[in-house]
């Protein structure tokens, strides 16, 4: 049986873990709500620009612009979404797993293209080309911080490496739930023309193809975004639980080793007392 | 009779209020709207947008932006949008500065050349919009 002093030492260490991981919660918690608070407030743009791309898209066929173009066949290229630390729960384990399987669906050739640090590991191992890799987008990703990203894979998409480009990224659904999916970023499928004033009634200043021109790059900017910053959410949800759960466990951990610290230090002293009572008789 | 207006940025809903007029940095120049204005969806140059609501003037720095007009609505999509009352004007000053100092080293890769231009143009906006802001304050108009 461990001595005393161990075992006191064990707790010791125990709550020094149980300290952290609680910081660390309550950290991730804050952190998270500025993460859902910042994709909420990108949602009404993303929302708009789609609603303009389906106006234009009812006034032009798809022949106008080669992001909107549908492939024949070529490579496909997977964006990887995951975070950059770890000790955020299953969350990139279920990302990257995802990612996987999209992979193995599907016939012919593939890469990758990684944002965050842990997705780039895990995907080195498996033998998928990883053509670039972005990290760095930290607990607030700006905006402009998706550019290099997004000029990226749409220059790459318009050159004609790549036949279809998707997103593989964890969306946040509630602070106990983040799912995977796999979305189609390119070439783009604009949506049904929005209720309202119908596309065509629309004068486009200066021309519907230059509005087209301007628009998509930031729609692909914009997808990218939200795909950012879903997973900062989910990142940050992940982690919460993770260190609430942890917390728990160290302090379940701490009640066992206080109950054998005890049983140890009553042994100690019925031995004592043992001994005490022995040696006196010995004496008489 | 005022009609909406909202600003929305990738980042952030901007502005959402009803107006009674609102000029914007349009392609091919101002552009006026007032209540009623045919359905138009136009590309909107890096320039001023300026908003009256119950003779109160207000304006913004506008980047890369798109404007959609509907009939009781004008929702103006734009990269970034600064109330001019908010911009520091020493930081889009320096901003200047170190943007014109990148594009007069020369020696730079394309992206970054693209990148400073933008960010040139940017702090030019923005400086022009606070300064035109600073000498009339914010005006009262009929």
């Amino acid at each position: 049986m461990a001595s005393q002093r161990d075992i006191r030492r064990r707790i010791g260490a125990v709550k020094n873990i149980k300290q952290i991981t609680r910081a660390m919660q309550f950290v991730a918690a804050s952190k998270l709500r500025r993460a859902q608070d910042a994709t909420l407030a990108a949602r009404p743009y993303a929302e708009k620009l789609d609603e303009v791309l389906a106006d234009l898209a009812a006034v032009l066929g798809d022949e106008h612009h080669p992001l909107l173009a549908r492939p024949e066949g070529g490579t496909r290229l997977l964006v990887v979404i995951t975070t950059d630390r770890g000790l955020a729960g299953p969350l990139n384990t279920n990302t990257i797993r995802f990612a996987l399987k999209e992979a193995a669906e599907h016939e012919g050739r593939l890469s990758a293209v990684t944002v965050g640090r842990k997705g780039r590991d895990a995907l080195r191992r498996t033998g998928i080309p990883i053509v670039a890799h972005f990290n760095g987008f930290g607990d607030k990703p700006s905006f402009a911080d998706v550019t290099p990203l997004s000029r990226l894979v749409s220059d790459d998409f318009l050159a004609g490496t790549y036949g279809q480009i998707d997103l593989v990224y964890s969306t946040f659904i509630s602070t106990l739930v983040q799912r995977p999916i796999a979305q189609r970023l390119l070439p783009i499928l604009p949506g049904p023309d929005a209720p309202g004033v119908p596309g065509n009634q629309f004068i486009f200043e200066p021309n519907p193809a230059t509005v087209l021109r301007r628009l998509l790059p930031r729609y692909v900017a914009t997808r990218l975004y939200q795909a950012i910053l879903e997973t900062t959410a989910s990142e940050m949800s992940s982690k919460m639980v993770a260190m609430k759960s942890a917390t728990e466990n160290a302090e379940e951990l701490i009640d066992d080793l206080t109950l054998s610290y005890n049983k140890v230090r009553q042994a100690n002293i019925t031995r004592e007392m043992i001994e005490i009572a022995s040696g006196a008789r010995a004496g008489r | 009779m005022p009609f909406r207006l909202e600003i929305v940025t990738p980042e952030k809903r901007a502005y959402a209020d009803d107006v009674d007029f609102v000029t914007l940095p349009g392609s091919e120049g101002e552009l006026g709207v007032l209540p009623h204005h045919a359905p138009l969806i136009s590309i909107l140059g890096a320039g001023e947008l300026r908003v009256r609501k119950g003779g109160v003037e207000e304006s913004f720095a506008i980047i890369g932006g798109f404007v959609q007009v509907l009939p009781d609505k004008v929702v103006v999509m734009a990269e970034t949008a600064d109330l001019a009352a908010e911009i520091d004007l020493e930081r889009a000053r320096e901003a200047r500065l170190a943007a014109e100092r990148v594009l007069e080293a020369g020696i730079v890769e394309p992206v970054d050349l693209a990148q400073a231009r933008a960010e040139l143009q940017a702090a030019v906006v923005r400086i022009r919009v606070a300064e035109r802001r600073h000498r009339e304050g914010p005006h009262r108009r009929g």
